[in-house]
């Protein structure tokens, strides 16, 4: 699978023998990822799947800025990422949509921030339509369905037209239905803006459904275990026997690295 | 012109008002009422007004309740939460009519402490000027500078604690210890402390709405889920951005129930700093006219506070129902 032509914005993460270590209440350290090594190719779409506990937000919130490494760098196209910033999106599995605003202003918050609201305002009721909520610009928050939320939080995200969009498990509070229109929502948005998504999920069809590579990731400590290349092009089925094979080799990786002794997962 | 006189009739069906007779309880309290204050025959230990005021009053009510159904059909759901209230404003009129009766009629309430509903009405008409425009007035001036001052402190402190730790390290044990100090326990100290003890007053004023608006910004803005700030911070947005932008809005809820606490605090202040320090206003009027033993005077200064008060929650709520449109299952007033 070949990844967009370089014509798009998308940026070039790269990640350097990157651990971060947190202080535990009790007085112990945790180190919650050692030594992650993973270069993400402008464009390209990863995910990080793994067990509970192996890192995979900590990965993503460094990417964001929203941690900083105990070793290593992170550099964001040869620039060391240094706190959090607009050209990183970020959308978690909760859609955190600011409650006060409706969702109109919800997706104008980043151009307001960015103080290129005045110029720019005909991008909000864009990205709205583009997530299918150009009639709810004017609903708040609490009105919305978890699905429709989530688009907005995509939208708010994507808006500000970043190089490098992270979803941490995006998807992991909706319903099956809601769950498979959304993947192809964001296959969508990133045909048509081309960015680098790095993406967590627990969800293997949903990782090589999406992913050019699923980064794999086993804990204690938290590490990268191998990265799967997904061979096929889009639009991709999601029950062709080369999609079921690829999916229990990656099953099977988990499961080797989770308990050692026990036998390869069956499918 | 058809259309109009299609309208009217329309109107008119909800007429006459006291159909069915369920429903207008008010009409006919307000009925009984004055023609027990025109049959009976006033005692003589209640001085005399000059005009029938009670009556006036009466009737300026039985004409309200009357037209009302023609004015309030417009909206349905008015009409029927007016026509809900009906038995309540019913009572309220037969405790009015039992009271001119008992103290205005029977004599059976000692006349000074117990002044009938003419003899207030006659100081609310005759003495308007003064208690109103005088009076009021001062007590607005207080209240507006004390209130607005101190919810400017507490949203300042509010905010400060927060979103720095030296303010919080700073501030935190100052206002655990000051703020539980009832306001007008500080009055001896304000009176010699202040220039003028009006300054005084708009400071203790001030203090009992700063306390409770401090504590409820500062917590309204430390239990803002961090997510927001981590979201917002990803969209482009700096610091003081976010202090005002996020922060704030999303402790709005909490800031308004400081406020309201403040509020009723300040109401409380207000009065006493009144009655003992400032001569003007209508805390000092009461207490004034208490001392002079007209306590139909006194019972007009309360209904003057009553409704002025009840105005500024109801303005409050208003306000606060505009700014929090966005929360779901709200609390009405
Ligand atoms: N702020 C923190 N303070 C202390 N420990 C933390 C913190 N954040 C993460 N950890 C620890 O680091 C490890 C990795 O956490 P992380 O949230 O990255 O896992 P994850 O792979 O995202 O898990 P999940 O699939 O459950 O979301 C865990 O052991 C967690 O307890
Ligand atoms: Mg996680």
């Amino acid at each position: 699978m070949v990844s967009p032509s370089g014509e798009g914005r998308g940026g070039v993460i790269a990640i350097n023998e990157v651990s971060k270590i947190f202080p535990h209440p009790d007085g112990t350290e945790v180190l919650a990822l050692a030594k992650a090594d993973l270069t993400v190719e402008a464009g390209e779409f990863v995910s990080l799947i793994g067990p509970s506990g192996c890192g995979k937000s900590t990965l993503l919130r460094l990417i964001a800025g929203l941690e900083t490494p105990s070793s290593g760098t992170l550099t964001l196209d040869g620039r060391i990422i240094n706190g959090p910033d607009a050209e990183r999106g970020l959308v978690f599995q909760n859609p955190y949509l600011f409650p006060w605003l409706n969702v109109f202003n919800n997706v104008a918050f980043g151009l307001k921030a960015r103080r290129v609201y005045k110029q720019q305002k005909h991008l909000v009721s864009q990205y709205l339509d583009l997530v299918g909520l150009g009639k709810f610009g004017r609903v708040y928050p609490h009105h919305l369905s978890g699905g429709m939320a989530q688009r907005a939080s995509l939208a708010r995200a994507i808006i500000n037209q970043p190089r490098v969009l992270l979803l941490d498990e995006p998807l992991g509070a909706l319903d099956a239905f809601t769950r498979m229109s959304m993947q192809d929502e964001i296959l969508r948005v990133r045909a048509e803006e081309m960015i680098t998504m790095v993406m967590v999920t627990h969800d293997v069809d949903e990782a090589i459904y999406l992913s050019d590579r699923v980064v794999v990731m086993t804990p204690s400590p938290g590490q990268v275990e191998t990265i799967i290349t997904v061979p096929f092009a889009r639009p991709r089925a999601r029950n062709t026997p080369d999609f079921l094979n690829l999916r229990s080799q990656i099953l099977e990786i988990l499961n080797f690295a989770g308990h050692l002794e026990e036998p390869a997962y069956q499918i | 012109m058809a259309k109009l006189l299609a309208s009217t009739l329309k109107r008119l069906g909800d007429w006459p008002p006291f159909w069915p007779l369920g429903q207008n309880l008010a009409v006919l309290a307000i009925l009984l009422t004055l023609a027990l204050e025109k049959a009976l025959p006033s005692s003589g230990l209640q001085p005399p007004v000059e005009r029938p005021y009670f009556q006036y009053f009466l009737f300026l009510s039985l004409g309200v309740f009357l037209l009302w159904p023609l004015t309030g059909a417009r909206s349905p759901e008015k009409k029927s939460k007016f026509r809900a209230k009906d038995k309540f404003y019913a009572m309220a009129f037969l405790l009015l009519g039992s009271l001119n009766v008992v103290a205005g009629k029977m004599d059976l309430l000692p006349a000074i402490f117990f002044p009938t509903p003419d003899r207030i009405l006659a100081v609310l008409v005759e003495d308007f000027n003064y208690l109103i425009l005088v009076c009021l007035y001062s007590s607005a001036k207080l209240l507006v500078t004390g209130f607005f001052s101190g919810a400017l402190a507490g949203l300042i402190t509010g905010v400060a604690i927060g979103f720095s730790k030296p303010a919080a390290y700073w501030l935190n044990p100052l206002i655990k210890i000051l703020g539980p100090i009832p306001p007008t326990a500080w009055i001896p100290i304000v009176l010699v402390a202040f220039p003028t003890t009006w300054a005084g007053a708009a400071f203790l004023i001030a203090l009992s709405v700063w306390f409770p608006t401090s504590v409820m910004t500062s917590s309204g803005i430390l239990n803002v889920q961090n997510a927001y700030f981590e979201v917002s911070s990803a969209l482009g947005a700096k610091k003081v951005y976010q202090i005002f932008l996020v922060g704030i809005p999303a402790a709005m809820p909490l800031i308004f129930t400081g406020l309201f606490s403040g509020a009723c605090a300040s109401f409380l202040t207000l009065m006493t700093a009144e009655m003992v320090g400032v001569k003007n206003g209508l805390g000092w009027y009461i207490n004034w006219q208490r001392e002079m033993l007209s306590y139909a005077n006194v019972y007009a200064g309360l209904i003057v506070i009553a409704i002025s008060f009840y105005s500024l929650i109801t303005l409050f709520f208003l306000v606060r129902d505009r700014l929090l449109v966005w929360q779901k299952g709200m609390i009405k007033w």
